[in-house]
């Protein structure tokens, strides 16, 4: 299959390790894998904090860029995100309709058909879920409320999480409640956020995982924000990079909150 | 009331070059400072975080348990909302004809643009009964339209017979909850307002749930046999019919509806069902939703007026306050389908932990902050409401509760909108919205951005992380590290990994 990927902005200037464990993930599993160089955001920050007529460039930008590969012969669109496509999915359409734009709206919608959050895509489309992984860590998966609510991925993530060999899996008490990122939210409303994720650490930190892992780097980059802010000893890892994991290629190197070799 | 909030409140006004009103028509919809201030207050209760936290965990559990009880509930809930979208549809037609009916059936229609006409409207009914005392049944119109408070003007005394209701006033304090207005409250702290403000009260009462119960229904009971109007609202009205419902819990509102020789009855529009065998679906989904219960132990219906039994004057105000305003809106007119369940409230993280009076107005959580603002309208920049539809994470738990299936993360979305357009001149977060949709239009100028968090680097320094950010991010470095930007973006690994770009 050709597939393309949407590094999501977060994702390609601040969270890389994301989009190119998808990458390397759907390549090991045999399919091509396109980058349309064009992309830059969905537009979900914009949507969110209600800047809906400034967003709607952002969609239009979106929609081409991936209409072109579409057109170029991409069978399906990933990103390692599930708002991502919760905001291509439910709200690019919506944004297109509100500035009385019906062909960018159907376009949109076209779209949205063929693109997959990443757990999606590999169960769903692909039909996998041993994808070979070797993950030796005791691991928590937080279903982050986009993934859960707005794209309804369901326990897709733990199928492909319950397949990885090493991996122990714990619960996550009250697993469902949001982490209190909010995009916009963590900022304009910090202090609530801030108590929201306090209940999310204490739940992280009570199941005694080493990795607390979900389906978007957003949430990860508040879970893990707090958890690194505490020095708790636990760290946020995105799925993908547990699924891209081998025994030969052990990315557990590579702690995100720790950059310190990176300097410039 | 803050004087920080007096002063935002001044300032509002001033701005707007309108004469200073004695106090905001909306008073009881708009509170005095915006949510993040409220809520700031809110967190730092230790007492209000665990009264809350244990309350909405309980309800939340009850509630799971008994709609995981019936395998029809998503057909209920699309049978609800279907209704609701019916009777919005054609809100004016059905309002005449329950109006009929109700006439038909021998009780006198008082039709209220706002507040203050409602307000006006049973007052003078209160006082052409010659009554200096009225028993109320909880309802939320009355809190809309602050009828207590017009009455205690008129000096006429309404006695809230809601055990919860009388907590709050009572104690001289506001509900928090559509269901539960004293969840904020826990058992301690009730047996301390009743020993304080409850005359005749047993000296050694304690916090026991039946000792208190038993107090309040001492309380109660004889201002029930004397009283000679009662004031109730609705929960739904029948227009084939002119059958109005009162559901709760306690027998209190049932007592107030029929031993009152006058029953005066506030109700919002949009309470309307269009016939009689639709209650058969808010009967089982608003037990369910709210308390978590099969069925109410109290459903109390009633048309006009019956003679020798029961009230024999029956009166309706019918309220509009804003809802015709929100009907008008084809995305907004949703928050209208609200059956007041609170089942919203209970599973919503922010509710959860700022509590109810955060959002100033008598509706919070998200419902409140979808209706709220749509009611009183956004009113300048500056309007405290404008603040509400931000209070959400849209993480979506309200809409997964909600009975009538009112998409209200969407509707927060749209509300955040009408808040941005709002603004009457740009404020930072404008000019920084117009330049990342610039930066996100032009794959250019997106890369060279990127290249710029190169800066992020050098404030990580040997640490390898951020703990402390400029203002307005510093509200996420307060208690959050951000990474160093890594050495090298997507971008740049797959033109170095795959070529090309």
């Amino acid at each position: 299959m050709r597939i393309a990927v949407v590094a999501t902005c977060l994702g390609d200037a601040l969270f890389p390790q994301a989009p190119i464990a998808t990458v390397e993930l759907l390549e090991r599993l045999g399919h091509e894998v396109v980058f349309p160089a064009d992309q830059t955001c969905c537009g979900q920050m914009h949507v969110n904090t209600g800047y809906l007529d400034a967003a709607l460039p952002v969609v239009r930008h979106h929609v081409e860029v991936f209409g072109q590969a579409f057109d170029a012969g991409v069978d399906a669109v990933v990103a390692p995100s599930g708002s991502c496509v919760g905001c291509v999915r439910h709200q690019h359409a919506m944004v297109a309709r509100r500035a009385g734009d019906e062909g960018l709206a159907r376009a949109a919608e076209q779209g949205a058909e063929r693109t997959y959050e990443l757990s999606e895509l590999l169960v769903d489309v692909l039909g996998v879920t041993d994808v070979g992984a070797y993950y030796p860590h005791r691991v928590t998966y937080h279903p982050t409320c986009h993934s859960l609510r707005m794209l309804r991925v369901g326990d897709k993530p733990l199928q492909l999480l319950r397949a990885v060999r090493g991996l122990e899996l714990v619960e996550l008490a009250d697993a469902e409640v949001c982490c209190g990122f909010g995009g916009t939210f963590a900022v304009k409303n910090a202090e609530t956020s801030t108590a929201m994720l306090a209940d999310k650490m204490a739940a992280v930190l009570s199941s005694k995982a080493e990795v607390c892992t979900a389906g978007d780097s957003s949430c990860l980059m508040h879970i893990g924000g707090g958890l690194s802010r505490l020095r708790s000893g636990v760290r946020t890892v995105h799925l993908a990079e547990i699924l891209a994991s081998t025994d030969r290629d052990d990315r557990s190197a590579d702690i995100v909150f720790d950059r310190a070799e990176v300097r410039p | 009331m803050t004087g920080h909030g007096r002063a935002a409140e001044r300032s509002r006004t001033i701005e707007l070059g309108m004469p200073t009103p004695a106090s905001d028509p909306h008073r009881h919809l708009r509170g005095t400072e915006g949510f993040p201030a409220a809520a700031h207050r809110a967190l730092a209760d230790t007492q209000l975080r665990r009264n809350l936290g244990h309350a909405t965990r309980t309800i939340r559990a009850k509630r799971a348990g008994v709609v995981a009880e019936l395998d029809d509930w998503e057909e209920l809930r699309r049978a609800g909302e279907a209704i609701k979208a019916d009777t919005m549809a054609r809100l004016p037609e059905l309002l005449v004809q329950f109006e009929e009916r109700v006439t038909a059936r021998g009780g006198v229609v008082h039709w209220a643009r706002d507040a203050e006409e409602a307000n006006r409207i049973v007052v003078d009914l209160v006082r052409g009964t010659g009554a200096d005392e009225v028993v109320k049944v909880k309802s939320m119109a009355t809190q809309e339209t602050g009828l207590n408070e017009a009455l205690e003007a008129a000096g006429v005394a309404a006695l809230e017979t809601d055990l919860a209701e009388l907590i709050v006033q009572l104690s001289h304090d506001r509900p928090s909850h559509f269901l539960v207005p004293a969840i904020h409250r826990n058992r301690a702290e009730i047996r301390e307002i009743f020993l304080r403000e409850m005359p005749d009260v047993d000296p050694d009462l304690t916090d026991e749930p039946r000792r208190l119960a038993m107090a309040a229904r001492a309380h109660l009971r004889k201002r029930f046999l004397a009283a000679k109007v009662g004031i109730s609202g609705v929960n739904f009205a029948v227009a084939d019919t002119g059958t109005l419902s009162v559901v709760e819990s306690e027998g209190n509102g049932r007592m107030c509806l029929t031993l009152p020789d006058t029953l005066i009855t506030v109700m919002g529009v949009e309470k309307l069902v269009p016939t009689w065998s639709d209650l058969e679906v808010f009967l089982q989904l608003l037990p369910r939703s709210s308390t978590g219960e099969r069925m109410n132990p109290y459903t109390s219906t009633w048309a006009g007026v019956t003679p020798g039994d029961g009230p024999q004057a029956f009166h309706l105000v019918l309220l509009d306050n804003g809802r015709s305003n929100v009907l008008a809106d084809a995305q907004g007119r949703q928050a209208l389908h609200c059956i007041r369940c609170s089942a919203c409230l209970n599973v919503c993280p922010v509710y959860e932990r700022t509590g109810g009076h955060a959002y100033g107005s008598i509706y919070p959580g998200p419902i409140g902050a979808v209706l709220s603002p749509q009611l009183t309208g956004i009113d300048g920049p500056h309007d405290v409401n404008a603040t509400l539809p931000f209070a959400s994470s849209l993480c979506g738990a309200c809409f997964d509760a909600c009975p009538v299936r009112i998409d209200i993360p969407s509707m927060l979305v749209q509300q955040r909108a009408a808040a941005v357009d709002a603004h009457t001149r740009r404020t930072g977060q404008d000019v920084a919205m117009a330049a990342a949709a610039i930066a996100m239009t032009t794959p250019g100028r997106f890369k060279l951005a990127e290249r710029a968090l190169g800066v992020g680097r050098v404030l990580a320094g040997r640490k390898g992380r951020i703990s402390t950010l400029p203002w307005p991010l510093s509200g996420w470095s307060n208690a959050r590290d951000l990474p160093a930007p890594p050495a090298e973006t997507f971008r740049q690994w797959w033109a170095r990994t795959h070529g090309g770009t």
